[in-house]
């Protein structure tokens, strides 16, 4: 069995203004042609204007199985939300 | 994230209190009855694994080997204007079948792993490719029907439990759309063309309409995976319940071109609100997806001929790449 070439994670934006957004992945020799195949596989519509390629083997993930203990201190903090603080109806603008 | 190299890492610690795998599974089933997906690095069942890995490597395998019957007509559109059309939509299937093959390897298989069991002949693929195009109709019939039916398929696979799979559907099915309206297109024009040109397209009806019906595979009473799909919400319909609607929404299509459906049997049942058919013929579905169908043979030797033809290609890239990165060894 032949091996693949690396894997290349691939981002989109989409427009001008826009965020980079992860929109699958391909396999290719080198960043150059992970840019050509992204742009063949990914922007047949002009999905986008410009594209990202990061071998996958780079990207460090967080793990879903410690999700609840990592994303833990955040959720006892409402008071970071507007609509924790009451105001009354009569005050504007606020 | 889309990557097998990550979901390796996820998989070893397990959360506090979940030790056994019965708890484990059922968490998991809670999480999908609640409609949460599945993403690559989550614990899941290995069957649920395993399921997803073959489903979703033969609709790819189905997506590569379809672009074959409709590639034989690209040299020989009628107009300038349905060659760009065609090629266009060859490039499609072949980008569908690179979505699907990289949202299965986020499950952990190998791209080569996966085009080595359709060359060697142990993945199967959709058995409708295995059927010839023999005139400039049948591209018409594959884009109305077969496409037609594979977006019923592909339509409930949008909202799949497992999330890569899920989201490479809804690109496909928006993609998908033009396909079936290209095809119809072409089935309008001859159907209104010389009465040579309605008899291509009664031809080309009377050799697709079955094949097409079949695509929607067994009837429930014979369909081994359903009912845990089902519950794992891989699957939302049952072959019959989409056969149904795709009978449904097509007779009127057929009825609007004036062409003939080749089904004696065929009837509008008012007390059901539903198109009935004749009996199908599952010997031949069968025949078929053993490998006995008209071109099997051909469609394998095809692809492992373009495959033998560019290794060549994929050793050049790969030890260019090699000499580019040795020369800089600071470059990503």
């Amino acid at each position: 069995m032949s091996s693949d070439w690396p894997l290349f994670e691939v981002f989109i934006r989409s427009r001008s203004g826009l965020e980079h957004k992860h929109v699958g992945s391909v396999h290719a020799a080198d960043a150059r042609m992970a840019i050509e195949h992204a742009r063949d596989v990914y922007t047949r519509r002009q999905e986008g204007v410009s594209l990202w390629v990061v071998r996958s083997a780079d990207i460090v993930a967080s793990d879903p199985e410690e999700a609840d203990a990592l994303f833990e201190p955040a959720r006892d903090k409402v008071y970071r939300h507007p609509t924790f603080y009451a105001i009354p109806e009569e005050v504007k603008n606020l | 994230m889309y990557t097998q190299a990550l979901d390796t890492h996820g998989k070893e610690p397990l959360p506090a209190g979940a030790g056994s795998s019965a708890a484990l599974a059922q968490r998991f089933q809670e999480r999908i009855d609640v409609e949460e997906k599945i993403e690559p690095k989550s614990w899941m069942p290995d069957a649920y694994r395993q399921t997803l890995i073959r489903q979703i490597s033969q609709h790819a395998h189905s997506e590569i080997v379809g672009m074959l019957p409709e590639g034989n007509w690209i040299t020989r559109a009628p107009t300038l204007r349905r060659k760009a059309v065609l090629i266009a939509k060859v490039q499609d299937e072949g980008g569908h079948g690179m979505y699907l093959y990289s949202a299965a390897e986020t499950l952990g298989i190998a791209r080569a792993e996966m085009i080595e069991q359709l060359l060697s002949g142990a993945a199967r693929y959709s058995s409708i490719f295995n059927y010839p195009t023999l005139t400039w109709a049948d591209v018409g019939a594959i884009g109305w029907l077969v496409d037609g039916a594979a977006i019923m398929n592909q339509i409930p696979i949008c909202r799949c439990s497992y999330g890569p799979y899920a989201r490479a559907m809804v690109r496909i099915c928006k993609e998908e759309s033009f396909h079936q309206r290209q095809g119809f297109e072409i089935m309008l024009t001859l159907a209104q063309g010389s009465a040579a040109q309605r008899a291509m397209a009664q031809d080309a009806l009377q050799r697709w309409w079955w094949p097409s019906i079949m695509m929607f595979g067994p009837s429930d009473a014979d369909s081994k995976h359903t009912a845990q799909s089902m519950r794992w919400k891989i699957k939302r319909f049952s072959n019959d319940e989409l056969r149904q609607k795709f009978i449904d929404i097509t007779v009127p299509q057929a009825q609007f071109l004036g062409l003939t459906i080749p089904d004696p049997a065929l009837r509008w049942d008012e007390a059901a609100q539903h198109y009935l058919i004749g009996p199908i013929d599952w010997n031949e579905f069968h025949a078929v997806l053993a490998g006995h169908g008209p071109c099997n043979h051909e469609r394998l030797e095809a692809r492992r001929a373009a495959h033998e033809a560019g290794r060549w290609v994929r050793e050049a890239a790969a030890a260019h790449a090699a000499k580019e990165r040795s020369r800089q060894p600071q470059a990503a």
